[in-house]
């Protein structure tokens, strides 16, 4: 009994030490970071270089007075919902002809290809679109090539080129997530529905479909998350039009320098995507591989 | 329809994806190439672009912080976080589920709140904004990354092949250096180019940390691009793209992203 204690007691000696570094690294570089910025939205000023501060909620009672930030943070939300929708029905057909049509080493090369890009420089591809959307750009002088009389095509700084940019950053990750799923349903339940007389969109309704939603909703969930909090993508693509809930929140720490305001408006997003990760996470656990 | 047709039509949708995917980079590219420097066509070759980037001191000064900082990250992460993967593979211990979890806020939460957040403490503890910051965050955010892929593999570890050591005789220490080690050195590897590949493209925790001074390459093209665009940021941005493409690659090469080998 003793000897067995003093190797569980080993055992944990080794797997602290083996832990702390890490963990104590992420400890103040990502919790309590987090932590300090909920303090700080409740403080009226910046603590630092002798100013005047104390406790408020002023903070939060300046999203709740007025509708300008609410309604910065309806439209940040119906642009993740509108990126979300497109990515997973863009990328769910894609996944499925990678994972059930192709086989062999063409499906692993072309399964790279498809993500590739999402693990490149993510500010390099919104730039990319910027060159390829801009009026006199090159899609304006390639439609304009094709058609026999004259249309100005420019998408740059508007709606939809934030949406084309941010569904060209995020589509890799639903198909990620979507093929993951399909690649583990078994092809024999498949085989089975078929030689029961199933047809091929009953196969996709009622088995393909409902086996493969912790995977989309997966995806979904690591699509809309950093797509409300976006800011990168609508400053490039958006121009005038391109303010929203994460260029607030950006320029009230590169700009305006309020940051306990910022910090404010940070925590009410945080609080949403932590309640959207908490709802999701019954599925989410069934798709950790 | 009949089965042909559909994985014809199959297939065509895959395409028009890639062409997707691929097409505004390929664009951005081609017209790094281009002598007009408002994009205009006809296309004339020229690498002028390219020559005007070698003398560009600011673009190489931080080209070459973005590069050293992205090997320190990477070198920091992958050490602590097969320490950690190691750890939450070999040893039974309470709270094991709650370590697991604690590594998807840093993944999980966009950017923008963690990178502010990091900036508001930083300034707090009055290690203020410049490139000590920057590295701390990024390893901060590369650690899941290295100990999620060093774990991957060390799931596919066979236990007969450490009960054969043991019964040979070797010590936990012996196991871990002569038998686990060499198994998950391809995991290591991996994990340690996703840390330098997060590292050198990310944008967002740079540019809340970052001093105008010493910006990396992103934060750099960022402010670049806000003035307006010029053919020099789509040389370099070429430039990154294949870079960044490239370490994927050979990431991909130790690791398979779920897909099975």
């Amino acid at each position: 009994m003793g000897a067995t204690g003093k190797l569980a007691r080993q055992d944990r000696l080794r797997a602290i030490t083996l832990l702390s570094p890490a963990y104590l690294w992420l400890t103040v570089a990502v919790f309590l970071p987090l932590s300090a910025m909920v303090c700080f939205s409740f403080l009226s000023d910046v603590p630092f270089g002798g100013r005047e501060w104390h406790l408020t909620l002023a903070n939060y009672g300046a999203f709740f007075q007025t509708t300008t930030y609410a309604k910065l943070f309806w439209k940040s939300l119906e642009l993740g919902f509108i990126v979300t929708l497109l990515c997973v029905v863009i990328g769910f057909p894609c996944a499925l002809v990678l994972a059930k049509t192709i086989r062999g080493r063409a499906r692993e090369a072309l399964f790279l290809l498809v993500i590739l890009p999402f693990w490149s420089n993510s500010l390099v591809r919104i730039f990319s679109w910027a060159i390829l959307l801009r009026g006199n750009g090159v899609l304006d002088l390639a439609v304009n090539a094709v058609l026999p009389f004259d249309v100005r095509v420019n998408l740059m700084f508007s709606k939809t080129a934030i949406v084309i940019g941010l569904v060209h950053s995020y589509l890799p990750y639903v198909i990620l997530t979507a093929y993951l799923a399909l690649q583990a349903i078994d092809d024999s339940l498949i085989e089975a529905a078929r030689s029961l007389g199933a047809k091929k969109h009953t196969i996709l309704w009622r088995i393909i479909l409902p086996l493969s939603v912790p995977g989309l909703t997966a995806g979904a969930v690591l699509v809309f998350v950093p797509v409300v909090g976006s800011f990168m993508e609508p400053r490039i693509l958006g121009g005038r039009v391109g303010t929203y809930y994460g260029t607030v929140i950006e320029d009230q720490f590169v700009a305006v320098f309020n940051w306990p305001l910022g910090a404010a408006l940070s925590f009410i997003l945080l609080a949403v995507v932590l309640l959207i990760l908490a709802l999701a996470s019954p599925v989410l656990k069934r798709v950790q591989t | 329809m009949n089965a042909r047709l559909w994985t014809f039509a199959g297939r065509a949708y895959l395409a028009v994806i890639l062409v997707f995917l691929y097409a505004p980079i390929l664009v951005m590219a081609v017209m790094s190439f281009n002598a007009s420097e408002f994009y205009q066509l006809p296309f004339r070759f020229s690498t002028q672009w390219y020559q005007a980037l070698a003398g560009n001191g600011e673009i190489l000064a931080a080209s070459w912080r973005s590069v050293w900082i992205a090997a320190l990250v990477s070198v920091i992460a992958t050490a602590l976080g097969s320490a950690a993967s190691i750890a939450l593979y070999r040893y039974a211990f309470y709270g094991k589920t709650i370590l697991r979890l604690l590594l998807f806020p840093p993944i999980a939460i966009p950017w923008l709140i963690t990178g502010t957040a990091m900036l508001i403490f930083f300034f707090g503890i009055g290690l203020d904004r410049g490139t000590p910051s920057v590295i701390i965050g990024h390893v901060a955010l590369a650690l899941p990354y290295v100990i999620i892929v060093v774990s991957a593999r060390l799931t596919s570890f066979d236990h007969t092949l450490e009960e054969a050591a043991r019964s040979l005789g070797a010590s936990p220490w012996q196991v871990t250096r002569a038998v686990i080690i060499p198994w998950i050195a391809p995991g290591i590897i991996a994990g340690a180019l996703f840390a330098f590949a997060v590292s050198f493209d990310q944008f967002v925790v740079s540019y809340f940390l970052s001093e105008p001074g010493d910006a990396t390459l992103p934060v750099l093209i960022y402010t670049a691009i806000r003035k307006g665009f010029t053919p020099e940021i789509n040389a370099i941005s070429t430039i990154i793209i294949v870079f960044s493409m490239g370490i994927m690659l050979l990431v991909a090469r130790f690791f398979a992203f779920g897909g099975k080998r």
